[in-house]
């Protein structure tokens, strides 16, 4: 029987399986940030061991840093402290570090692409979840904890079990106002927020095709928020044409011989799949979140579950209180539910492409006078591109600011956060509970639907606004 | 790693699914560069009003005294989202040594294990069982076993955990041990 792609990925790097237990398996390349490392360095200190290959790892500084005013010291001393910290361990242990100030710096999910770090066939971790953001070029890739990354810092290798796979087929051509980001929240509001647990999901079919890298980047970002390990597309020309000529991309004969090995990574036509889902991407429409987990999705004309809905005692019980934190009712529908906040960033959508959708809907208009706005690049990469774009003058003369590279409001650990009991609209992948700051209340879309609400001040179906 | 031993003691009914580790423990704790001290901050958002330690929220399980205990008891779901090891920190230190669960998120239950919290899957039907007994009930671990018995009616359910972790639990053994003794082969798998 053929293998899956993700089957050929993991068993060529298997050192050593151990029995009725986990297999021994070698990383590639490691990312790292300045959040899940600092307890791994004084791990591997304590231990009195070196960093096995430190030429194998990159970092940079991206969860827990401002978005103004980066030439200054950051202000907040456990933060700043923090982001020290890694600049003295990566300088320490002689790791490649992207900190504050360096051109390369951004979100390390959107670096490793863009620097053309991240290549098909490799195994890649980070102390980070959305790490299944690099399966979008045909790679093994996956967040881990920070023992894990003690463990890379060790040995190259983490102890994983191998887990079962997925595929999820999207066939035809998307809608009209319908881009990847309701691709992955509509598989999500379809799985829910654990359908995917113990697999790890290949993306497949013609709509996946017919993406771009960065629309790719953006379903596979989000495999963790329905459980996967992770998530992969196999690689193509799409995938081949980002690559070549990037910072760290293989050159000359290189190339040629790395392309001849990216081109067999594929499922075989008789490959087993523990679990195959099928989607017709006539049936995606525009979608946004309305509780607290990225599975609570719908389309965004439709209604919420009706209280009738839940059979399960528990389930109906954590329904009412996700309804209660985001201030809805059940059956009740969103659109024109006022918007206070809008964030656009992460490393789900914070790429050029992101913020060409976004300008090409505010483009000649205003923004919603009552809307605040965080509007984050996800690298400096991206922001200087903006510029050259000559997009950072539309959002100007929309009233918007764009800010400096980093997680931000994603995750809420540096000064960008909404206020409690307010709505923040945002492109980013987690709608949990305090996530984007005590008391927020997060509703997932994509940059299309993001735009339209930045628009309107409230939320609006991005196809009325197309005509 | 300190190691796990058989375990009997009373319980925390977090009656709550999809747990994430947001909840668990929220991202502006997680600036710290150590791994101490987490404990006080678990839960946090749910545990006080406002933020203020002077204001526990009365409706939150941890803050109600007749529940105690080693045990962590909690809906399908537990431990999902950010890959933060500072979650399964903050569960060891204040002071649970297993937690319980129809169905736990991959990477929470990794971390879990290699800081020697017992992460224990059991059936929806044996979970609400659990669920139904009282503050005073205990349930009983037994690592070596891969049973968990809830005491008061002696229904139990075995376990699943690979014998390699079963090992290194009940020893107190970690990875990084390991794989620094590996360090030889996994060269000559390189040079290959």
């Amino acid at each position: 029987m053929g293998n899956t792609l993700f089957g050929k990925i993991w068993d060529k790097h298997v050192v050593k399986q151990i029995t009725d237990g986990p297999s021994v398996l070698y990383i590639d390349k490691h990312f790292i940030h300045e959040v899940t490392s600092p307890q791994a360095f004084t791990g591997i200190e304590k231990r009195g061991a070196s960093i096995f290959r430190p030429a194998q790892i990159v970092a940079t500084a991206d969860h827990n840093v401002p978005t103004m005013n980066q030439h200054l010291p950051i202000a907040d001393q456990l933060s700043r402290f923090q982001v020290d910290t890694l600049i003295d361990n990566c300088n320490k242990h002689g790791v490649t570090l992207y900190g504050l100030g360096h051109p390369n710096q951004g979100i390390v999910h959107v670096i490793g692409p863009e620097l053309g770090i991240t290549q098909p066939g490799m195994t890649i971790v980070c102390g980070d979840s959305h790490t299944s953001t690099h399966g979008a070029f045909g790679s093994v890739a996956f967040g881990i904890g920070t023992s894990e990354v003690e463990m890379v810092f060790a040995s190259q290798c983490i102890m994983q079990t191998k887990p079962k796979t997925m595929r999820i087929h999207i066939e035809g051509g998307l809608n009209t106002g319908v881009v990847s980001k309701d691709i992955i929240l509509y598989i999500i509001a379809k799985i829910s927020a654990s359908g995917a647990t113990g697999y790890f999901v290949e993306y497949a079919g013609s709509a996946i095709r017919a993406l771009s890298m960065e629309a790719r980047m953006t379903i596979c970002n989000m495999s963790i928020e329905m459980g996967a390990r992770g998530g992969m597309i196999a690689p193509d020309q799409t995938t081949f044409d980002y690559i070549q000529g990037r910072m760290f991309a293989p050159k000359g004969a290189d190339w040629e011989h790395q392309l001849a090995e990216w081109k067999t990574l594929y499922s075989d036509a008789d490959a087993h799949f523990d679990m195959e889902i099928h989607i017709d991407a006539a049936d995606i429409e525009p979608m946004i979140t309305y509780g607290t987990n990225p599975g609570m999705g719908l389309s965004v004309t439709g209604a919420l579950p009706t209280m009738e809905s839940f059979t399960d005692a528990t389930e109906k019980q954590n329904y009412e209180k996700a309804l209660k934190y985001m201030g809805l009712t059940a059956g009740q529908s969103l659109l024109g539910t006022p918007v206070q906040n809008v964030f656009i960033g992460s490393c789900t959508n914070s790429r050029i492409e992101d913020f060409r959708l976004v300008a090409s809907i505010i483009k000649g208009k205003q923004k919603d006078p009552a809307v605040k706005t965080l509007i984050v690049p996800g690298s400096q990469e991206v922001a200087k591109q903006i510029k050259q774009e000559g997009l950072d003058k539309i959002f100007e003369a929309a009233g918007i600011e764009i800010r400096q590279a980093g997680c931000s409001a994603c995750l809420g650990m540096n000064e960008d956060k909404i206020p409690a009991g307010e709505y923040c609209v945002s492109t980013s992948n987690r709608n949990f509970e305090g996530r984007q700051g005590a008391g927020a209340r997060t509703m997932l879309v994509s940059p299309l639907t993001a735009a339209a609400a930045l628009l309107t001040g409230k939320i609006t179906d991005i196809r009325t606004l197309l005509n | 790693m300190q190691s796990l031993q058989n375990i009997t003691s009373k319980f925390i009914p977090l009656r709550i699914e999809n747990v994430d580790t947001d909840q668990i423990i929220p991202a502006r704790f997680l600036k710290a560069t150590t791994k101490d001290g987490f404990g006080k901050n678990l839960f946090r958002d749910w545990r006080y009003e406002n933020d203020d330690e002077t204001k526990p929220k009365a409706d939150f399980v941890l803050n109600q005294a007749q529940y105690s205990g080693a045990i962590l008891v909690a809906a399908k779901n537990f431990g999902c989202g950010s890959s933060r090891e500072h979650a399964a920190w903050s569960i060891l230190d204040y002071g649970f040594k297993v937690v319980v669960s129809s169905f736990f998120a991959d990477i929470f239950k990794n971390n879990a294990l290699n800081n020697g919290v017992l992460p224990v899957t059991v059936s929806d039907a044996f979970l609400q069982q659990i669920f139904a007994q009282g503050p005073n009930d205990t349930l009983s671990i037994d690592l070596a076993a891969q049973t968990i018995t809830i005491d008061a009616t002696g229904a139990f359910e075995t376990f699943e955990i690979s014998a390699y972790k079963k090992t290194c639990l009940l020893n107190g053994y970690d990875d990084i041990d390991y794989l620094l003794s590996m360090r030889d082969e996994i060269a000559a798998f390189e040079a290959k």
